[in-house]
């Protein structure tokens, strides 16, 4: 009983202590009033100095939106949101976009550096070359900081925030915004459609590979804000880039809101990879607060061998609902979605990918491994399908599920269509649970039951943690170790 | 009986063989060597007929026939037997079934008529026995579940039961291990004959320590480079492909 | 949700309640018609109903088939003396209705008996089926082993039949459930209740030949602690053909085993949707489906295991493959795990494709011709299903009706 006694003990410690990234920065912000109206919309568009076309648009959404209705298929349930009850705007006060780095308040630099995000242009660290990563920080609305802007400008890359891209790049944005999810996609795109106050703007020009790894760095710090972000990322013909995207917010009781919309369209022979550590408050051991992340990630292949990569680690918020997808609209594309979904506590994953097969000779290929523990629900959803002029389409999908513990859920939920014969669609799922011998295995060599759990779960996400850029997959796999602590008694 | 002119071959756009020229007589066997990746196994492929390659250029004439016309079952019809080097498994067709429709597939396309059950059968245990392969597992289907050397017996097998004229051997050896390896020479040796011709696709010398052949190709980047006696293989034994990769490039 | 929001009756629903208004059915059937009336047809917003969208295919309602008068069983009963039989005592139910005048006298412990008894109508096929049905057939099969064939000989019009089965304790029972006679002009609507003992087994083997424009058949299977079942289909008929089935054990150790063959060509649309619940620990599931489709056919697989909490020890695995020959056929997969307990295994697989070149170019190379050799490969594709059927009589005839399937479509 005594072992019992100890598991109970160590599984009360754990919950949201082990969210590293809880805090609250101290700093004051101006807010839009509470609510959502026009005047909302206008009062965000002003703020950002737009042109009148985009103010147009967002009201042209936001009319939509007000006649849609929440979805409700996915297996995931939360009490009704008041969308009256929030804001859409919040903004550190210090005024507009983003400046050079000396001028941003030194608290938010403090935060950044707190969370491991480097806002400095450090090339050679104690004489060690790293990887180097530009980055462009979001807090709550608004971008706060670009690095090595001048650098990426030298090979012609524009990565930027989106307000700066609206004044600087107003026919890139014009063209590009809302071409792959209309403002009218979804309830929560058209929501974003509305309200989007900031996001990441990245436009590589023909023939260049960006010279270093993109970074999105994404904070929720205000109370009662839904952060409602816009990234645009352009690959043009010939142009490489990866991606990447972090996310954290502090502990709050109330659930914070995240909607936003990723759209990403690679022309022929371009590639995208875009890589996501989604690591929101997950909300505490009761299930108390926590992020709501309904997001909706998109990727175009619009020209010929164009290809876009998704990959992602799902560790944090309360509820995830989230789809990257492809289109394979360009002759002998491809799509890649390769996802680690960790749920733990009180978590509620529904997560997976949409391939759809339009062009001739497109590939996709989906792994997602799946990891339930505690009480949480984790739920698999993907479609593959094949139009019927997308002849010698093909698609692997691989999805596994493991569970940890009797109170947990994993579930897949697969869509597989084929409208023409020249389609080989293969398809393969295991739910299990950790082999009892790999763990005896492992205790017996003098692992503990967590470090042993961590291991096997690290290996069984292997195949995905391969795809994330380096620096990334360290950190994946410790985020890994930490969202699991707990969970084996 | 066969005659390889100047062909050229591709495959997805990438050309493999190139101009490449071989003769084979009846009753010969000839071996081709070369290293990995000079065209060999392709060259199997595109003389039974295997679709995706594309023939940039040349002929392929097995006596008076042209094959690069036919279909790949007309070629088999004709006498063209390719051992595969990674025979297919077709799960559900039971060997034996297979085994027949095949034989009798080329019997009436030769305006033969089916062989009776009996003949049939007295046909497959003989063939099976002298290849030690198990009556069994001819009821199991096609190369399913065989190991390595079980698929490269019954690939011989087939070959004793079509009685092809032209029998294209690709890396029959990999995957044998010396018992095997014997067993199947045993039944390549007791096929030879006046009428019947042999390619013998290798890597290695000692398949050619059990099937003695009359000459030696040495093959590299696409064309037969050099063409002696049972002596070159040896001489490739002892000093490897080195000059051959140089020589054709 | 609120499909019918709007509230607008289609065609056929506003023909289904003219057809009812005119009946004089007892309580139970029309609180069941009133349940259809509020779930309607289906719709593919209804997730089981996400490939078929019966609201908007069935656009005709066919007349009730009156009850079989003495040519209609005259004309069975010619019909059934040329019909081979498959299976032990004959059950005959012409255009719906039990015909005991052309049944096999039951062995002793075997009963048939009518019963007013309906499920709950919580679904929309089986809420028309209570409604319109004049009461299900109960077959209690004997102790220890039986063997039974239940013919449907069916006629134009729209059928209603509905069975109750049960197999005692520790008793084996096989059933051949065959689905004669349709034609363009019918709609047929079965359903079956089906029970296991304690250590009962039972096989039951179904096969739709016929044409049937509608053929909407349900089955629900409960199994009782170490019960197995194993239940296949063979759909090689019908223009529109709906099976759906939902079995599950609430007890430990039962086996269930659920597979079966499509053959579709021309137009027909064939959906197979499933639910399989392990409610108890230590129960062992395997669902096995082919479709071989072909033309502008179109077939679906929907297939949900669920594995409750405290089901420990489940052994699940589940494949559904399909081969697609021709250019516009369709196939669409659903193959879902619901797991909510630790300690379980549980696989699916599902393939689309086309035969593979690989292998048809290893038989080319042994001399077989190219139909030759397709339908060697498709008889084998085919046959591996089948293998499922443990009678030897049984498989036999649905391996000739797929030899058969094979050779009309070569014609």
């Amino acid at each position: 009983m005594a072992a019992v006694q100890e598991t109970v003990d160590r599984v009360r410690a754990i919950d949201v202590d082990a969210y590293k990234y809880g805090f609250v920065t101290d700093i004051e912000s101006e807010r839009a009033p509470k609510g959502l109206s026009e005047d909302t919309v206008r009062y965000i568009s002003a703020k950002k100095g737009e042109p009148e076309w985009l103010l147009d648009w967002r009201l042209e959404a936001l009319r939509r939106w007000v006649t849609m209705t929440e979805p409700t298929w996915a297996r995931v349930e939360y009490p009704k949101i008041d969308y009256q009850d929030l804001y859409y705007y919040s903004a550190p006060k210090q005024g507009g976009g983003p400046k050079s780095l000396d001028e941003v308040d030194p608290e938010l630099l403090k935060t950044y550096a707190k969370l491991g995000i480097p806002l400095v242009e450090q090339e050679i660290l104690a004489g060690v070359e790293r990887p180097r990563v530009a980055v462009d920080a979001v807090f709550d609305s608004v971008s706060v900081a670009t690095t090595f802007k001048a650098e990426l400008a030298k090979a012609g890359v524009i990565f930027c925030s989106f307000s700066e891209a609206v004044r600087e790049h107003p026919e890139l944005v014009r063209k590009y915004l809302g071409s792959v999810v209309p403002p009218t996609d979804n309830f929560y795109a058209t929501l974003n459609s509305a309200v989007f106050s900031d996001g990441s703007f990245v436009y590589v020009p023909p023939g260049v590979r960006c010279p270093m790894e993109l970074s999105t760095y994404f904070r929720i710090n205000e109370k009662n804000t839904g952060q409602f972000e816009r990234t645009l990322i352009i690959a043009d013909k010939g142009a490489y880039v990866s991606y990447l995207e972090g996310c954290t917010a502090p502990k709050r009781d109330e659930n914070q809101l995240h909607a936003a919309v990723v759209e990403l369209i690679a022309l022929d022979d371009a590639e995208i990879k875009y890589s996501t550590v989604q690591n929101w408050y997950p909300g505490d051991a009761q299930g108390k607060g926590g992020v709501y992340n309904f997001v909706t990630k998109r990727g175009d292949c619009r020209g010929a061998r164009a290809k876009i990569s998704w990959t992602q680690v799902e560790t944090g918020s309360a509820i995830t609902w989230k789809y990257p997808s492809c289109i394979l609209r360009g002759e002998s594309s491809r799509g890649e979605f390769y996802s680690i979904a960790i749920s733990n506590g009180y978590q509620q994953v529904d997560s997976g990918t949409k391939m759809i097969h339009l062009g001739r000779n497109t590939s996709s290929r989906i792994i997602s491994k799946g990891i339930a523990a505690g009480r949480s629900q984790n739920t698999y959803r993907g479609q593959v399908s094949a139009h019927a002029k997308a002849t010698g389409a093909r698609n692997f999908t691989n999805c596994d599920s493991l569970l940890i513990g009797d109170q947990c859920g994993a579930h897949t939920v697969p869509y597989i269509e084929a409208k023409n014969a020249e389609t080989v669609f293969e398809h393969e799922a295991t739910t299990s649970k950790i082999s009892e011998d790999q763990l005896f295995y492992c205790l017996q060599r003098g692992l503990s039951g967590e470090e042993a759990t961590a291991l096997i779960v690290n290996g069984f996400v292997r195949d995905v943690l391969q795809q994330l850029p380096m620096e990334f997959a360290v950190e994946a796999q410790k985020l890994i170790a930490i969202s699991l602590e707990g969970s084996v008694g | 009986m066969l005659n390889v002119k100047n062909l050229s071959v591709s495959i997805h756009g990438q050309p493999i063989l190139d101009g490449l020229n071989l003769t084979v007589k009846a009753g010969e066997v000839a071996a081709i060597m070369g290293p990995n990746g000079s065209g060999k196994s392709t060259l199997s492929y595109v003389i039974a007929g295997k679709p995706e390659y594309e023939v940039t250029g040349g002929e392929v004439w097995l006596d008076g026939e042209n094959l690069l016309e036919l279909a790949p079952d007309e070629r088999a019809a004709k006498g063209v037997f390719l051992a595969f080097q990674y025979p297919v498994e077709i799960p559900g067709v039971a060997t034996m079934t297979f085994l027949k429709a095949a034989l009798n597939a080329q019997r009436r396309a030769r305006g033969e008529a089916d062989l009776t059950t009996p003949d049939f059968m007295r046909a497959v245990r003989g063939a099976a026995a002298s290849l030690k392969v198990d009556p069994d597992m001819l009821k199991r289907p096609v190369n399913v579940g065989f190991s390595g050397g079980e698929k490269k017996r019954v690939e011989i097998l087939q070959m004793a039961l079509l009685q092809p004229r032209l029998c294209v051997l690709d890396e029959t050896d990999s995957g044998l291990d010396i018992d095997a390896l014997r067993i199947v020479s045993e039944g390549v040796n007791a096929l030879r004959d006046a009428g019947r011709a042999f390619l013998v696709i290798t890597h290695y010398q000692r398949l050619l320590d059990h099937i003695k052949p009359d000459v030696v190709h040495v093959m590299s980047k696409g064309r037969i480079v050099k063409t002696g006696g049972p002596e070159l293989a040896l001489e490739l034994e002892k000093n490897g492909y080195r000059d051959y990769s140089e020589a054709a490039a | 949700m609120s499909v019918h929001s709007l509230n607008v009756k289609t065609g056929a629903e506003a023909a289904l309640a003219q057809q009812f208004a005119a009946l004089s059915p007892s309580e139970p059937r029309r609180a069941a018609f009133a349940a259809f009336e509020r779930l309607g047809l289906p719709t593919r917003r209804d997730e089981a109903w996400h490939y078929t969208d019966l609201r908007a295919r069935l656009t005709e309602v066919a007349a009730l088939a009156p009850a079989p008068d003495a040519a209609r069983l005259e004309a069975a009963r010619a019909a059934l003396d040329v019909l081979p039989r498959l299976g032990g005592m004959r059950l005959v139910l012409v255009d719906g209705r039990w015909a005991p005048v052309l049944c096999d006298a039951p062995p002793s412990g075997l009963t048939v008996v009518p019963t007013p008894d309906a499920p709950e109508p919580d679904e929309a096929v089986v809420a028309l089926n209570i409604a319109f049905a004049e009461g299900a057939l109960r077959i209690g099969l004997p102790p220890g082993e039986s063997s039974v064939e239940i013919v449907h000989l069916d006629g134009p019009g729209a059928i209603f039949s509905r069975l109750e089965v049960f197999v005692p304790a520790r008793a084996r029972a096989t059933v051949v459930e065959r689905f004669e006679g349709a034609t363009g002009e019918t709609q047929r609507n079965a359903v079956t209740i089906l029970g296991l003992g304690e250590s009962a087994r039972c096989d039951w083997t179904t096969l739709i030949a016929d044409d049937a424009a509608l053929h909407l058949e349900t089955r629900r299977a409960r199994l009782a602690g170490e019960a197995a079942l194993n239940d296949f289909a063979l759909i090689s008929g019908g223009a529109l053909v709906r099976r759906q089935l939902d079995v599950g054990h609430q007890a430990a150790s039962a086996k269930i085993a659920l597979s079966g063959l499509s053959l579709l060509d021309g137009t027909r649309h064939a959906d197979t949707t499933l639910t399989l619940r392990h409610a108890a620990p230590l129960g062992q599931s395997r669902e096995y489906f082919r479709h071989i489709v072909a033309d502008a056919a179109s077939g679906v697989y929907q297939g949900k295991v669920i594995v409750s909490p405290g089901a420990q020890k489940t052994d699940g695995a589940m494949k559904s493959q399909a081969l697609l020959l021709s250019p516009t056929a369709q196939m669409n997969n659903k193959p879902e795990l619901e797991i909510f307990a630790d300690d379980v295994v549980c696989g699916h697989g599902a393939t689309v494709g086309a035969l593979d070149p690989q292998q048809i170019f290893y038989l080319l190379s042994r001399g077989i011709p190219q139909r030759e050799a397709e339908a060697m490969l498709l008889e084998a594709f085919g046959a591996e299903a089948i293998e499922r059927v443990a009678d030897e009589t049984v498989a036999d005839a649905l391996r000739e009706r797929l030899r058969a399937w094979l050779k009309g479509r070569a014609a």
